[in-house]
């Protein structure tokens, strides 16, 4: 039992593919480097377009999935097997009894681009040139099932959809199947492939995106000044769950304590968060209180912020008041300042990024934050900073990290992981 | 078209499709039993044989050629 009084929910593998690298390695150290993985798009498609920048995949799934597979498969479900095999051979492939192990994968939007390329055959050659996998490429639940099928999963395979937030959500679901006793072993996460012209066009004109055409790398600068937009990027982030006392008789490698999630809804307009931000405010609260912890143990958050004029300072302001007088010992950082949104895959991504931090003791930096809004009072890293480390640095262990992850529709959830502290004897 | 051409057409189509390579695709091969061809696939095979040799393979067709042979017989005997 944790400190919360339920089952222990433990990281026992990590995997990733996004516009930094095709894995958990290349990423993570691309972060702790500042590199940006926004680029300039050459394509015919862009051209009608006011945005015509993005953070494609560093690494085509295509090569890595391989070609008969991946034609049977969108490519956000190509980018969820890509992760979730990485972290299933790096949680060391465990043996688990089928129908103990669980998946809950998803996408913010699923298989849009077979949707769009489908409507097009459609039209051009007839019903009968569709393919005959059109079905299971566009449904958001395609990725959870092929993952259940690679690994023979039978407790279950689940998606949750909550737009921006799916990746972090699913996540909390993943623990909640282990805390209800339903699976010993969970991979969790979400995927996102959604660079094309139909959804670039459909956030621009919502004017949530940057249209610094000219200076992709800089686009993406979450509380500075001259933000102005989201840039959109694609790939996946997966974790392994296990339950504690599973994981502990195995001897397995732990990264954290998959310690809590809180949840809340804005229930205030369908696209615009609560200015107030006590929606967000909520959540944070909620994920330390189901985790057990005090604001003081927070050293490091992953934030949502995208880089939009409105959305960052509300996550801020939501974060100082849930922290309190806390909120001085915590680095918060977005990585979306280097990834790019990558929406239902988004907080999977950073859920990734954040138990790496905690691991290394390090908060990657928010790239292109120059000039900060003048409301912004959280420490927000510019520069890969270490995080407290012991009692001296005024750090209370076990120390915890968040992610914060937040979704049209007026969804907020906020994760919170734990340094591991084996018990003596 | 002579069967042997029809079957490396369908050799051909098969290993596109389905990733099996060509020199596996043997007359005496059923689709699901030997290829791991399912029932999905065998509608895109059925699609792309179709356009390849100019012949209208039925849905109450398609589910009585079970085997490479089959189809290369149904090929020869409706070009």
């Amino acid at each position: 039992m944790s400190s919360n009084g339920q089952v222990g929910v433990v990281v026992i593998g990590l995997g990733a593919t996004t516009p930094l690298g095709g894995d958990v390695a290349s990423t993570w150290s691309g972060m702790l480097a500042g590199n940006s993985g926004v680029r300039r798009i050459t394509d015919e498609w862009v051209s009608n377009l006011p945005v015509k920048i993005a953070a494609p995949a560093a690494e085509d799934p295509v090569s890595v999935v391989g070609r008969v597979q991946a034609r049977r498969m969108d490519r956000c479900e190509q980018f969820a097997l890509v992760a979730a095999r990485e972290a299933w051979a790096d949680a060391g492939s465990p043996t688990v009894d089928p129908y103990r192990l669980g998946v809950a994968v998803t996408s913010g939007i699923g298989g849009i681009g077979s949707t769009l390329s489908a409507y097009d055959t459609l039209r051009e050659k007839g019903w009968e040139r569709i393919s005959p996998y059109t079905v299971p490429m566009l449904m958001p639940n395609g990725a959870a099932g092929w993952i259940s099928i690679e690994l023979g999963a039978r407790a279950g395979a689940h998606a949750l959809v909550s737009a921006c937030a799916s990746g972090a959500e699913s996540i909390g679901y993943g623990m909640d199947m282990i805390r209800s006793g339903r699976a010993d072993v969970v991979l969790a996460g979400g995927a996102e492939a959604a660079i094309m012209a139909l959804n670039i066009g459909a956030f621009a004109v919502m004017r949530a995106m940057s249209t610094r055409n000219d200076e992709p790398e800089r686009a993406s600068r979450p509380w500075d000044k001259g933000r102005d937009g989201f840039v959109l990027g694609e790939g996946a982030g997966i974790v392994v769950l296990e339950s504690l006392p599973h994981a502990l008789a195995r001897g397995a490698r732990i990264y954290a304590v998959a310690a809590g999630a809180g949840y809340s809804a804005d229930a205030f307009h369908i696209s615009h968060g609560s200015p107030d931000g006590a929606g967000v405010r909520y959540a944070i609260t909620s994920a330390l209180s189901n985790a057990g912890i005090s604001p003081s143990q927070v050293v490091h958050i992953n934030a949502h912020a995208t880089s939009t004029p409105e959305g960052d300072p509300l996550e801020a302001r939501a974060i100082a008041d849930a922290l309190g007088d806390a909120a001085g010992g915590c680095v918060v950082t977005s990585t979306k300042s280097m990834t790019g949104h990558l929406l239902g895959g988004a907080g999977a991504v950073e859920t990734v990024a954040a138990i790496l931090a905690l691991r290394d003791r390090i908060a990657p930096p928010t790239i292109n934050l120059e000039d900060i809004d003048d409301d912004v009072t959280i420490d927000v890293a510019t520069k890969a900073r270490p995080l407290a480390d012991s009692a001296a640095d005024g750090a209370v262990r076990p120390l915890a990290v968040l992610n914060n992850a937040f979704g049209f529709g007026g969804h907020n959830v906020t994760l919170a992981f734990t340094e591991f502290i084996p018990q003596e004897g | 078209m002579t069967d042997q051409e029809i079957l490396a057409g369908l050799a051909e189509i098969i290993d596109e499709i389905a990733g099996v390579p060509a020199d596996e695709v043997t007359p005496e091969k059923n689709f699901v039993e030997d290829l791991d061809i399912d029932s999905l696939s065998m509608v895109e095979i059925a699609v792309a044989a179709q356009d390849k040799f100019g012949v209208e393979i039925p849905d109450e067709q398609l589910k009585d050629l079970k085997t490479v042979q089959d189809v290369v017989n149904f090929v020869s005997k409706n070009s």
